[in-house]
């Protein structure tokens, strides 16, 4: 008897949790999508409003583009929207040549100290970075790579070389053996089977982590605020200024961020499937 | 996981096998990467043995002053402070982040359409870059524009003092460096829910196991490497965060958010003391290597327990 009464009650939450279960979720779910979505939301609106309407008006107000005009035309903040691009893109081409055989090899060969060799570039994504970059610095001066091109090229290295090589092995990985021992038999260089097989098999992926890896470098903060001055100026750096003048235009600081952020959003939309993978250095194949 | 790619790659080219011209070919393939993350990695050597210089980029001359730098930085007072910082930071950031992406990911299990919206919006902050996220927050807490201040003055809270003050800079840091990283934490145990396999489930519920039960003994310990993955990649980046604090206050307000990483920078860059704030970016550098270390043995323990080896 007394199981019986348990057994009814018990069913009687359940049907009390079934009611409630999907009020709850949906209302926690709506509470996080207000803390993580809000302030894009807000930074689009500040970016249309007039410095009075600022003050004054929170989500009804007159749009204007006076905010664009001020950070686009007669500044540098486009040249440091061009030159942050030239940094990152540059960083990512030199990461794909140099890196994609360096993942093929850890994927494919059995060699000595593979595993130590593998932990040690992943090792290069936890070192401290402004313990890295203040020698630097030091070096950089003396040898004329301070303020270059190049210089900032090099040094995202440690930013995308380690994301790419460990993403991408885990693609290379995933291919089994037999398309290239196949495609060997075919009568295929190793190159060739490298580049015509496994390339194209490998693409999306690439692709994916590649993109990312350009995010990380056009976010980077650290290495570009301590290895460049007057000629290279990237978007992070610059658009700090924007508030730290004495009478800060809050519309201008949400224009510059707007600008910041927009590319990465869309980028961010094309890579969704290899997202969690890419994140995770291909820890997690999600 | 990490322990995965340790294995003999199954059907590897074994390399006793093959003549030398192409044993040798991994090390060619591998050289130019190496060699440009070798030729950054110069610097750090270059640290160690400045750290025991008094070098200095206002200063001609240098010469060798022993462990005068390390002793130094062991006796004085700001050292603590600022390990203390580091800790802090970064014990609560990943905290809350673990939390909150945990809990969140939990409730984005069931597959509806509002939560498979919601799953691509909420990459959106991770995209941005801790620099800007700070503008964005300034836009939010400003306490003559900002909206959060709006919301406060209905609850009778006026000019919340959020970076400003010694007792909320922490708090504000923190707010932000969740906003931007929450949904890393998010993506990774979502990706662990989905994998779970589905019969242990079934059985549970055939069996009539309660929720929170399925939960303690199932959910968690399965979902338990994908964490410590989340874990391990938070908690490296927060113990050396730099790009918000300096964004933010630039470690104050006074030295109140002065962790390692921007002791070091002010001490090194701004006050041009290099070899002095040098020490303090090798302990750092310890710290989190030897945390590191663990959690992967640690992930790789339990995510070959979660295959059940």
């Amino acid at each position: 008897m007394e199981n019986q009464g348990q057994l009814v009650d018990s069913s009687k939450n359940k049907k009390i949790f079934k009611i409630l279960e999907p009020i709850g979720r949906n209302l926690g779910l709506t509470l996080f999508a207000m803390f993580a979505l809000f302030p894009l939301v807000w930074m689009v609106v500040c970016a249309f409003k007039s410095d009075a309407q600022m003050y004054n008006t929170v989500f009804i107000f007159h749009p204007t583009l006076e905010n664009f005009r001020a950070v686009l035309v007669g500044t540098d903040y486009f040249r440091a929207f061009f030159q942050n691009l030239v940094v990152a893109g540059g960083a990512v081409i030199i990461t794909v040549i140099a890196g994609v055989p360096c993942a093929y090899a850890l994927a494919r060969y059995n060699f000595k100290k593979k595993e130590d060799v593998a932990f040690q570039i992943l090792s290069f994504k936890f070192a401290p970075e402004i313990l890295v970059i203040l020698p630097i610095f030091l070096i950089f001066q003396k040898i004329g790579l301070y303020d270059t091109y190049f210089g900032l090229i090099w040094v995202y290295q440690l930013i995308t070389m380690p994301l790419l090589i460990w993403v991408v092995r885990g693609y290379f990985e995933d291919i089994s053996i037999e398309v290239e021992q196949a495609a060997q038999l075919d009568g295929y260089t190793w190159y060739e089977v490298f580049f015509k097989t496994l390339v194209p098999l490998i693409k999306p992926g690439l692709v994916a982590s590649a993109l990312l890896a350009f995010i990380f470098a056009w976010n980077s903060f650290t290495f570009p605020l301590i290895l460049s001055g007057f000629e290279i100026q990237t978007i992070t750096i610059t658009a700090l200024r924007y508030i730290a003048s004495d009478t800060v235009h809050y519309g201008q600081v949400a224009v510059a961020s707007t600008i910041a952020v927009l590319p990465e959003v869309i980028v961010a939309l094309f890579i969704q499937k290899h997202l969690v993978r890419g994140l995770s250095f291909g820890a997690v194949k999600g | 996981m990490f322990g995965s790619s340790t294995k003999k790659t199954g059907g590897g080219i074994n390399y006793n096998e093959i003549p030398a011209r192409i044993r040798r070919r991994p090390y060619y393939i591998i050289a130019p990467g190496l060699l440009i993350l070798i030729g950054i990695m110069i610097p750090f050597i270059t640290a160690i043995f400045l750290s025991f210089t008094n070098y200095s980029f206002r200063l001609p001359k240098w010469g060798f002053v022993g462990l005068k730098n390390w002793i130094n930085m062991f006796t004085g007072k700001e050292f603590y402070h600022a390990l203390g910082v580091t800790l802090r930071y970064g014990i609560f950031a990943t905290a809350a982040e673990m939390l909150l992406g945990t809990g969140v990911a939990l409730l984005l299990r069931k597959d509806t359409r509002y939560s498979r919206i919601l799953k691509v919006l909420f990459t959106f902050p991770l995209m941005v870059a801790p620099a800007i996220a700070v503008l964005i927050w300034q836009l939010m807490t400003s306490n003559t524009v900002g909206i959060l201040e709006k919301v406060l003055n209905i609850f009778g809270i006026y000019n919340f003092p959020w970076a400003a003050s010694h007792s909320t800079a922490l708090f504000t840091a923190i707010l932000i460096d969740a906003w931007v990283n929450t949904p890393f934490v998010l993506l990774l145990v979502l990706a662990g829910i989905q994998s779970l396999p589905k019969s242990p489930f079934e059985a549970a519920a055939v069996d009539g196991a309660g929720a929170w039960f399925t939960f303690k003994t199932l959910t968690f310990p399965m979902l338990k490497p994908f964490m410590y993955i989340a874990l391990l990649f938070r908690l490296m980046a927060a113990l050396q965060e730099f790009g918000i604090i300096y964004a933010l206050t630039k470690g104050g307000p006074g030295d109140t958010l002065m962790n390692i990483s921007l002791t070091g920078y002010i001490n090194g860059f701004t006050y041009q003391k290099l070899a002095a704030a040098l020490p303090y970016l090798l302990i750092l550098w310890f710290i989190i290597n030897k945390t590191a270390q663990f959690l992967v043995k640690r992930q790789r323990h339990l995510a070959q327990q979660a295959a059940g080896k």
